[in-house]
């Protein structure tokens, strides 16, 4: 299978990165070079192996279902790029 | 008078205990030394008020006639990849640029409980992301070691704990915190002639690093020896309720139970790990290393790991993909940078946010990420690794019927000039090549300094071990660190 200009626009649109023609031309064959390598795991019989999930045995903790943290509204906001009346604000999404 | 910056953690916090010097005068002594290399690059933020802060704590314990913490006055560097409250913490990028978090990291609260000090953020590839520490956004680290050939070529300080590792090889810093997703403890290690080692997966707290690919990733100590990386684990290390991985464990006093004898001890040889191409020079080290563990007591068997060539592919695509996932965060919303071109709407400020604020090896990893996990490949890719994943660890329980331990080389050279491989992605992923697959079955390893090669570049050797067993692994690498003898270290030309 081939990576071609077509489909790492649809990618580069899924992941929300802008990507021009130029760098399309680009990454393009090296997406193509970088998945044909991978694709040698093809060879591997897995038929009878289950996907890890925990790398590590380990058990998922429980806690009680109550409030441990918050209150800290200007801590959040803190980094914002742009933060008004205490909200992250964003280009309108509603006409 | 001895130079301070010459003694590791161990002489500092012993030195520091007995009042042989005074924490001040240590950390005095480390500010000037990294104000003096910035030719290096190998840090992003000074931050000598942390550090002083620290000493004048330890002083002030110590007047009064209090216990000392075990790192009282022991000034350190910390990766990037840290959140530390306060203090750009961007892991090399520029959408993080300027991000001052308002929470420290569990690891780094815990070095700071500890006594430790800060001396300043390290130099990274850009979200961990990097063999070599050339993804950097804020430019290449370079490694104080030069060829023997009268050539300056500046050469790479491994990846992507490369910051880490040229500081402490410049004896900018006695130790430093690294992270680990495929090697990124180990090979800088190896490449600079220090220590370093990566845990066993849920020994330290991921909360507060940067996400690269969160069943990957872990937290480890840089330091010139053994010991002093056995010094930094045991503080680093512990259960945290913020991380759901962490493993509810008691923290082994694995200082106190040094033991270079390995009478008793097996260790495997991997046979898979012969790769084509090695260097001699790698080999005969190897051999040597045998040797040593011999030496030690160890018996020496042949194992076989047979799923070993599939480890590097499986691992480009379950890190790719963590990666998309974990990356998705940076959205020029809640952090960081924001790119709102004229007119634009939200769906494009996103577009163009992480457009400008990734760097060419991020992207290139976001979309391999995307594309295993979309629509119809999923299963092809994806699961396809995690299921060879699920194999490599099983040839690693295998292995452990016949021995207690692996050795193998850290990386399949010695340290490259920058730029040699930064065209070619798959010659650069290939450096991790005997790192991944211990990685991707979540064991502790350690690379060790084993001597310098013909152009008088140092040479590491790789111990595994199984899953917990961080004093076997610290064990057998003092037993080599005592037969290596390796004293080399880079001339001061910064």
């Amino acid at each position: 299978m081939s990576v071609d200009a077509a489909t790492v626009k649809k990618i580069a649109s899924l992941a929300r990165i802008a990507i021009t023609d130029e760098e399309v031309a680009k990454i393009a064959p090296e997406l193509d070079n970088i998945l044909g390598w991978i694709e040698q795991l093809g060879e591997v019989d897995t038929s009878s192996v289950e996907p890890m999930t925990a790398v590590i045995a380990n058990t998922l903790r429980l806690r009680d279902d109550v409030v441990t943290d918050g209150g800290k509204r200007d801590a959040v906001l803190a980094n914002a790029p742009q933060a008004e009346h205490g909200f992250f604000t964003v280009p309108k999404v509603i006409e | 008078m001895t130079n301070l910056t010459d003694l590791g953690v161990r002489e500092l916090r012993d030195g520091i205990r007995a009042g042989t010097f005074s924490a001040r005068e240590v950390a005095d002594s480390f500010i000037v030394a990294v104000s003096k290399a910035k030719q290096l690059n190998a840090f992003l933020v000074e931050t000598p008020d942390h550090a002083i802060a620290a000493a004048k704590e330890a002083d002030a314990a110590r007047a009064a006639g209090e216990t000392l913490k075990p790192l009282a006055g022991v000034p350190i560097g910390m990766k990037d990849l840290f959140c530390t409250k306060g203090v750009q913490s961007a892991a090399a990028s520029h959408i993080l640029e300027g991000f001052k978090p308002e929470y420290e990291s569990t690891v780094s609260q815990r070095l700071w409980d500890a006594g430790a000090g800060m001396l300043g953020k390290l130099n990274m590839d850009q979200f961990a992301m990097g063999s070599s520490n050339e993804t950097s956004y804020f430019g290449n680290v370079i490694s104080p070691w030069r060829r023997a050939d009268g050539g300056n070529a500046p050469l790479a300080p491994g990846g992507s704990s490369g910051g880490s590792s040229a500081s402490i090889a410049a004896r900018l810093c006695p130790a430093a915190t690294g992270t680990d997703t495929g090697g990124s403890i180990r090979q800088p290690a190896a490449f600079t002639g220090i220590a370093g080692i990566k845990p066993t997966y849920g020994r330290c707290s991921r909360w507060g690093i940067i996400a690269f690919a969160s069943s990957l990733d872990q937290a480890g100590p840089m330091a010139r020896d053994v010991r002093d990386c056995a010094i930094m684990l045991e503080t680093m290390s512990g259960f945290d309720a913020k991380d759901s991985t962490s493993l509810q464990l008691d923290v082994p006093k694995w200082e106190a139970g040094l033991n270079a004898s390995l009478a008793g001890k097996r260790i495997g040889i991997p046979k898979e790990y012969r790769v084509d191409g090695m260097p001699p020079e790698i080999e005969a080290l190897w051999q040597q290393g045998i040797d040593w563990v011999k030496d030690a007591g160890a018996e020496v068997v042949e194992v076989s790991l047979p799923h070993t060539k599939y480890a590097l592919p499986a691992y480009y695509i379950i890190a790719p993909a963590e990666a998309s996932s974990n990356l998705a965060r940076y959205d020029g919303v809640r952090y960081g940078l924001r790119d709102l071109p004229e007119g634009a709407n939200l769906q494009e400020m996103y577009a163009a946010t992480r457009a400008a604020g990734f760097g060419a090896e991020v992207k290139r990893r976001i979309l391999i990420g995307t594309y295993v996990l979309s629509a119809g490949f999923y299963d092809a890719y994806y699961t396809q690794a995690q299921k060879v994943r699920t194999l490599i660890a099983r040839d690693f329980d295998r292995a452990w019927e016949t021995c207690d331990l692996l050795l193998t080389p850290t990386a399949p050279s010695a340290a490259f000039a920058l730029g040699e491989k930064s065209a070619d992605p798959i010659a650069m992923y290939l450096n991790d090549v005997f790192t991944v697959p211990s990685s991707l079955a979540g064991l502790p390893a350690m690379s060790v300094p084993g001597g310098l090669d013909k152009a008088g570049l140092p040479l590491g050797l790789q111990v595994i071990g199984k899953a917990l067993d961080e004093q076997g692994v610290l064990d057998a690498c003092l037993a080599i660190e005592e037969r290596a003898g390796f004293r080399a270290r880079p001339d001061a030309w910064w």
